[in-house]
């Protein structure tokens, strides 16, 4: 990477507008970019900030009515604005390519995964269909899918979503572009195999020479993949610069904020809790005056930030290309701010409210294949649940962790009674409450145990107001019964949720994602539970949006002492809000213990993968690189032995595969469940190395 | 997939069973009044109605007339019509042929056509031609068949005087004759089997995999032909199928309109006439017909769809 | 972030409230010019239904005048504006009177359809299992007839009368209806909200009624529109055949029939009827575009 090559793209000053019937909605500002050949530039922001938009102008697709209203993108010194169909046409796949969010969208459904990837070389270039095959497959084999010739006969519904997202990558790597671009890749695929494509993003480069630029709300994967970095903010770039001097000193109040919400691992929900951002992202024409961050910022000077819309300034001190768009940037000294959120007082736990004692939970499928019929097991079972054995006490938060397919959902349907279980119990509050499915269940039993969804958008009923939800919970818990009473325990719960009052009658699509959930979370509160349920429930909201909603679930549940189960996949939000982690694989309980003791070795080999994938924006942070290679077994037909055998890289031989592996008891609390003696496990060396204050201080000042 | 075949063939069958029954309950039993009295008329007396039953083996428990019922029908015994005096499969056999002759013609211009159009009009949507044939489709499906026939002729017969009022073919097979009833026929389907093609085909083009196919570079007609056309012609295939059915409901307003010896005609007049075996194997014939396109248009949409296909 | 009880009021709850709020979105019409235009047929065809016995110049059903065009005078006073059929009615009145004789049985025989169709599809979408295997395979028998064939059938055993042709559309209608409700509450009972209602206790039917139903309104009041196009084109082509209601009560289908054999010295008697059946199955059609194109504007 010298400066002396030709830059592959360059945006400048470039203006993205929508027209639509409403008027005209800029959705890009002022964004300018340069990207040299070989690098790798990450854009990262929240929904809304155009950061999809800038990447489909790339690619001239913004569709009938979007248009660039000025500055220019210029590929290779060409500008792309005034390329006719034809030259784009030539550009596309070949020298620009695109891979997209989610795979199995982006395949064709019905051609062979050979015809789509070979038609990439064939139309760019004069090539022999026997050879465009061969490049084909060889490529296959360069993205580390397995069995390449069987592969390229398959239908992409016949592919798993981490082997479809690869694919995509070979099929935009075939005719060795100049620059790939890549919006949000991993965001549909699990952990544990977003690592393995991180990887593979961050080799390309070096195998291939190819520069890209890697599109992304999450800060962790970036670190992981790229040299520089663009934060935008509503529409346009507030600061831009390496890895290194952004990451370890962000000079915008924005940026600062974004790291503030994060749950790195220096953060704890009682000492040192997430400071979300107040307020919200401005409409695309609402844009306020001056700096669009003022409203939202704690560093705001009237008569400054809120004249004039103003330009990039370059960081003295600091690398030769961190730029960043703030006035006061000189002033303000970050690093000063950092003991600076409020001390939340630590829960004292109570007794045991959940005891779930060897519950299992086997779904019967029948199957009618002929098959099925001669040789007589017409019933196959899907085993969900697996032996599933712990404990939670009265104020404690448990995470449940895994990824799909692992049996969390199940479990969370079976203590909620949509569903009984097989076998085993599950004891709340002294109740086996396994057998009894919800309709048989008290009123007063429903309301103590209640459950927080994942998808905010589909969490309220689209077609009632929000206060007649929330009215009709309070009725069926028989809570009160007044119609007066009710009204105010709405708006008593309203207030809680940090909700304005007139929300009452507002109807859902009135609400934005996180105003959604905090509904969701009153709706569950309303019976004044002793448990509560949370369905991953910030995962799909932006970062800053997800960090209020946690800590506003963090204060509730100290306040009213409520134990939370909290089902995630994100090990970071789990490792700052939990107390114990139940880490769950194929329907079994593989590791489980205080966060502490999962977090440190011993570990479980499933632990340490699922650790060493979780991407952490933290610099100063080291990982152990662990890439699983295999595919999730079918939950019909599990592994005779441990579940974990057919992806385990430490796999120590036959009864891996044959037997199951017994339950080893490393402390009160913490099992592990595997074949390795726990002298073994207990010799390998922690997965994430978290700097203390004395280390962080030597590396800073070796800079 | 063999599977799937074998049990949509097997409830094909129990369909017919169960439609056989219910005709049978309906036409041949006391359920919805006395057969004989539909037969021979109100004014008749009980002598001549215990006549008739007696003769045509009403005093029969049910469940052995239905057997026999059954048997005859698998048989090839149709029974006699009363309207036609002669047997029925002597009837319907001629009057069948004719109307798959009609639904041929209907079918060969229609489908090409709507198809096309559906195509085009999906691929470039809301422009001039989207639009205007979004709006000839719906004022064609708002017209009904013996509405447009009314119209057509009063243009074609009454009017320019270029094509005859009726078809009902008297002097052996005249082409011209064909052109009125399955104009009217094109005409109120096409709309339909366009608006669905350009349906699927719109859906198709705002997809991300076309948007892939688009974003790898492809030449547009290979984006179109290769990857939208595969996916968007699905639903429109089992459509068409399902269009047979539609077709034996159709023919019969415009069979009877102009006077068509078809077998729409014959089902009509067999219910104006109570003429009840006609009817009872006319109304079998249909349903086999109809179900027999229902089970192709199930199997060959699975055929198509790579994901049933290969699961 | 306002949070004073000064501002907020309990709401008013009730059946009135609703109907208000129904009426408001017809303004939402406004949004689609293709929707205003069919609402506009409609609501004229519903008029002249409602005002007949005002604008009906002559009575239906006496013969007056036979065979006279359009625009003549009729001999005792009054203008025959469509002429007269071969018996001596009056074509206008005929079609204004016919209007009625549609807009009460077909809306009629949808309403019956409908809720028929809706219990079905509800029960079969949401319960699933054997309940779900059995409507469905009656609902596929059903639809198996070809759909005149299978009214030709139902009218000539159980006779033509109003009810019955109410009760032959609602046999034939409902199980494509249920059809319909079956597959949008396949798609919105895996909403959370769905769950939420679950984990709460609510009885199965509550949350049909309740939760699903009221979220599948949108597609189910554009088929609404379309299935009354489809049972006035059924009602026409019955009438049409010789199967609908009995005389003398005019009705459109019956009239294009009665007169066509002499369409050519008369074309009036037969096309004027057409035209009034089209125009108004063509504002049902242009209604139902019309709703979907704001419904997916939503």
């Amino acid at each position: 990477m010298n400066d002396h090559q030709e830059p592959v793209l360059v945006c400048k000053d470039l203006c993205i507008s929508y027209y639509t019937r409403a008027g005209e909605i800029p959705a890009v500002v002022d964004f300018s970019l340069t990207v040299l050949p070989g690098e790798t530039i990450g854009i990262v922001g929240e929904s809304g900030c155009g950061k999809s938009t800038v990447a489909m102008a790339i690619m001239q697709y913004m569709g009938a009515n979007g248009g660039i209203k000025s500055g220019s993108i210029t590929f290779k010194d060409r500008d792309l604005n005034q390329m006719s169909e034809d030259e784009l046409r030539h550009i596309r796949g070949s020298e620009i390519a695109m891979i997209y969010q989610e795979p199995f969208a982006s395949l064709n459904p019905s051609l062979k995964i050979s015809t789509q990837l070979m038609e990439v070389p064939l139309a760019h270039e004069n090539i022999s269909k026997e050879e465009a095959r061969q490049r084909s497959v060889q490529m296959l084999a360069d993205v580390k899918l397995p069995d390449p010739e069987r592969l390229m006969d398959s239908y992409p519904h016949q592919l798993s979503g981490g082997q479809q997202q690869r694919v995509v990558i070979a099929m935009g790597l075939l005719s060795n572009p100049s620059l790939l671009l890549l919006d949000e890749p991993t965001t549909a695929l699990d952990v544990t195999v977003e690592a393995g494509i991180v990887k593979l993003v961050a080799d390309i480069s070096k195998k291939f020479g190819t520069s890209q630029i890697y599109i992304s709300h999450n800060l962790g994967l970036i670190l992981e993949t790229c040299d520089r970095v663009f934060v935008m903010y509503s529409g346009e770039v507030v600061e831009e610069g390496t890895i290194d001097s952004l990451f370890t000193w962000p000079r915008h109040p924005y940026t600062h904020g974004l790291f503030a919400c994060i749950p790195l691992p220096t953060a704890d929900k009682n000492a040192a809790p997430l400071k979300p951002i107040r307020g919200q992202l401005p409409l695309p024409f609402e844009r306020p005056q001056g700096c669009y961050y003022h409203p939202r910022c704690d560093h705001f000077k009237p008569g400054l930030c809120d004249q004039e819309h103003f330009k990039m300034a370059h960081v003295e001190k600091s690398a030769a290309d961190h730029r960043v768009r703030c006035l006061r940037h000189k002033e303000i000294d970050q690093r000063l701010e950092v003991a600076d959120g409020e001390v939340k007082e630590v829960l004292e736990l109570g007794k045991q409210v959940l005891e779930v004692d060897h519950m299992k939970k086997y779904y019967e499928v029948r199957d009618s294949s002929l098959r099925a019929l001669i040789s007589g097991k017409r019933i196959r079972y899907v085993k969900a649940n697996e032996e599933l054995n712990f404990s939670a006490r009265e104020g404690e938060t448990v995470a449940i962790v895994g990824e799909s397919g692992c049996g969390k959902s199940t479990f969370a349907k079976v203590l909620m009674g949509l569903e009984t279980g097989t076998d085993g119990a599950v004891r709340h509050l002294d109740n086996d409450i396994s057998e009894i499915a919800v309709r048989d269940r008290s009123a007063k039993q429903i309301g103590s145990l209640q459950m927080v969804f994942q998808n905010p958008f589909d969490t309220l009923n689209p077609s009632h107001s929000i206060g007649g939800q929330i009215s009709r919970v309070i009725k069926k818990f028989g809570v009160e019964t007044d119609k007066q009473k009710i009204f105010d325990r709405v708006m008593k719960l309203l207030d809680t949720v940090k909700l304005p009052r007139d929300f009452y009658f507002r109807k859902p699509r009135q609400l934005s994602g996180g105003q959604k959930q905090r509904v969701g979370i009153a709706r569950a509160f309303a019976g004044n539970p002793s448990m509560v349920i949370a369905d991953e429930p910030v995962s799909a909201l932006d970062v800053s949006v997800a960090a209020a909603v946690t800590e506003l679930l963090m204060d509730i549940q100290r306040k009213h002492r409520t134990t939370l189960l909290f089902i995630s996949h994100d090990l970071s939000v789990v490792r700052y809000l939990s107390d114990r982690i139940v880490v769950m694989y194929l329907g079994h309980i593989l590791e489980r213990g205080t966060t502490e003791q999962i977090f440190a070795p011993p570990y479980q080999p499933y632990t340490e993968a699922l650790l060493s994938a979780v991407p952490i924006a933290d610099p100063e942070v080291t990982k152990r690189e662990i890439v699983l290679e295999g595919n999730l077994p079918s939950a019909m037909n599990p592994p005779k032995g441990c579940p974990f055998c057919t992806r385990c890289h430490r796999r120590i031989g036959d009864i891996c595969d044959n037997e199951p592996p017994p339950d080893q008891v490393v402390a009160d609390r913490h099992v592990i469940k595997c074949h390795i003696p726990l002298e073994e496990l207990k010799k390998v060396a922690p997965v994430i190395h978290v700097p203390d204050e004395a280390e962080r201080l030597h590396a800073q000042q070796s800079r | 997939m063999v599977t799937l075949m074998v049990k949509r063939f097997g409830f094909m069958i129990f369909t017919m069973i169960v439609v056989s029954v219910i005709l049978f309950l309906l036409l041949e039993t006391d359920l919805t009044g006395d057969p004989a009295i539909r037969v021979l008329g109100q004014f008749s007396n009980e002598e001549q109605r215990e006549m008739w039953r007696e003769q045509h083996g009403y005093n029969q428990p049910v469940m052995v007339r239905y057997v026999k019922w059954l048997g005859n029908f698998a048989t090839g015994d149709l029974g006699e019509s009363i309207r036609f005096k002669g047997p029925v499969a002597d009837v319907m056999l001629p009057r069948l042929w004719n109307t798959a002759i009609l639904g041929f013609w209907t079918f060969a211009i229609m489908i090409p056509l709507s198809l096309t159009l559906g195509v085009l009009s999906g691929m470039k949507e809301g422009s001039k031609l989207d639009r205007s044939i979004s709006v000839f489709g719906i004022l064609t499906t708002s017209v009904p068949e013996f509405a447009s026939a009314v119209i057509f002729s009063s243009l074609f017969v009454f009017g320019l005087k270029w094509l005859p009022g009726t078809s009902s073919m008297s002097g052996g097979f005249e082409f011209k004759q064909l052109i009125l009833p399955a104009m009217v026929l094109i005409v109120y389907d096409f709309g339909y089997v366009a608006r669905m093609t350009r349906a699927s085909m719109a859906e198709v083009m705002t997809s991300q995999y076309v948007r892939t196919a688009v974003l790898k570079g492809l030449p547009y007609k290979s984006v179109i032909v290769k990857h939208a056309l595969r996916n968007a012609l699905i639903a429109p295939f089992t459509v068409i199928m399902l269009q047979i059915n539609w077709l034996l409901s159709g023919v019969i307003v415009v069979e009877f309109f102009f006077a068509y010896k078809g077998f729409g005609a014959l089902i009509l007049e067999a219910s104006l006439n109570n003429d009840i075996a006609l009817l009872e194997a006319c109304a079998m014939v249909a349903v086999c017909v109809a179900v027999t396109t229902q089970t192709l248009a199930d199997i060959g949409y699975t055929f198509l769809n790579p994901r049933i296909r290969f699961s | 972030m306002d949070t004073s009880t000064a501002t907020t009021k309990m709401p008013t709850a009730g059946y009135g409230a609703a109907i208000w709020r129904g009426l408001k979105s017809f303004g939402l019409l406004r949004e689609s010019w293709v929707g205003m235009v069919g609402a506009f047929l409609v609501l004229f065809w519903v008029l002249v239904a409602i005002l007949a016995p005002l604008l009906a110049p002559f009575d239906p059903n006496s013969s007056i005048q036979p065979f006279a065009k359009p625009m003549m005078a009729a001999a005792k006073g009054g203008t025959f504006w469509l002429g007269t059929d071969h018996i001596g009615r009056d074509i206008l009145s005929r079609i204004i009177w016919g209007s009625r004789t549609v807009l009460i049985y077909a809306p009629l025989a949808t309403i019956c359809a409908y809720t028929v169709g809706i219990l079905m599809g509800l029960a079969a979408g949401y319960r699933g299992g054997w309940v779900d295997d059995v409507l469905s395979r009656i609902a596929d028998i059903i639809l198996s007839f070809p759909v005149l064939v299978l009214y030709i059938i139902i009218i000539a055993t159980i006779g033509a009368s109003g009810l019955n042709i109410i009760i032959a559309i609602t046999f034939a209608s409902s199980p494509g209806i249920m059809r319909i409700v079956r597959g949008l509450v396949l798609d919105l009972r895996n909403r959370d909200y769905v769950a939420a209602a679950q984990t709460r206790g609510e009885s199965d039917w509550k949350v049909m009624l309740v939760e699903i139903l009221p979220n599948a309104r949108g597609p189910l009041i554009v088929d609404a529109c379309l299935r009354l196009g489809y049972v006035i084109i059924t009602i026409g082509v019955l009438g049409f055949l010789g199967l609908g209601l009995p005389p003398p009560d005019p009705d459109w289908g019956g009239m294009v029939n009665e007169t066509r054999q002499m369409a050519m010295a008369f074309p009036h008697m037969t096309l004027f009827p057409c035209i009034a059946i089209s125009s108004l199955i063509l504002g049902f059609n242009l209604l139902a575009d019309g709703l979907r194109e704001i419904s997916l504007r939503d």
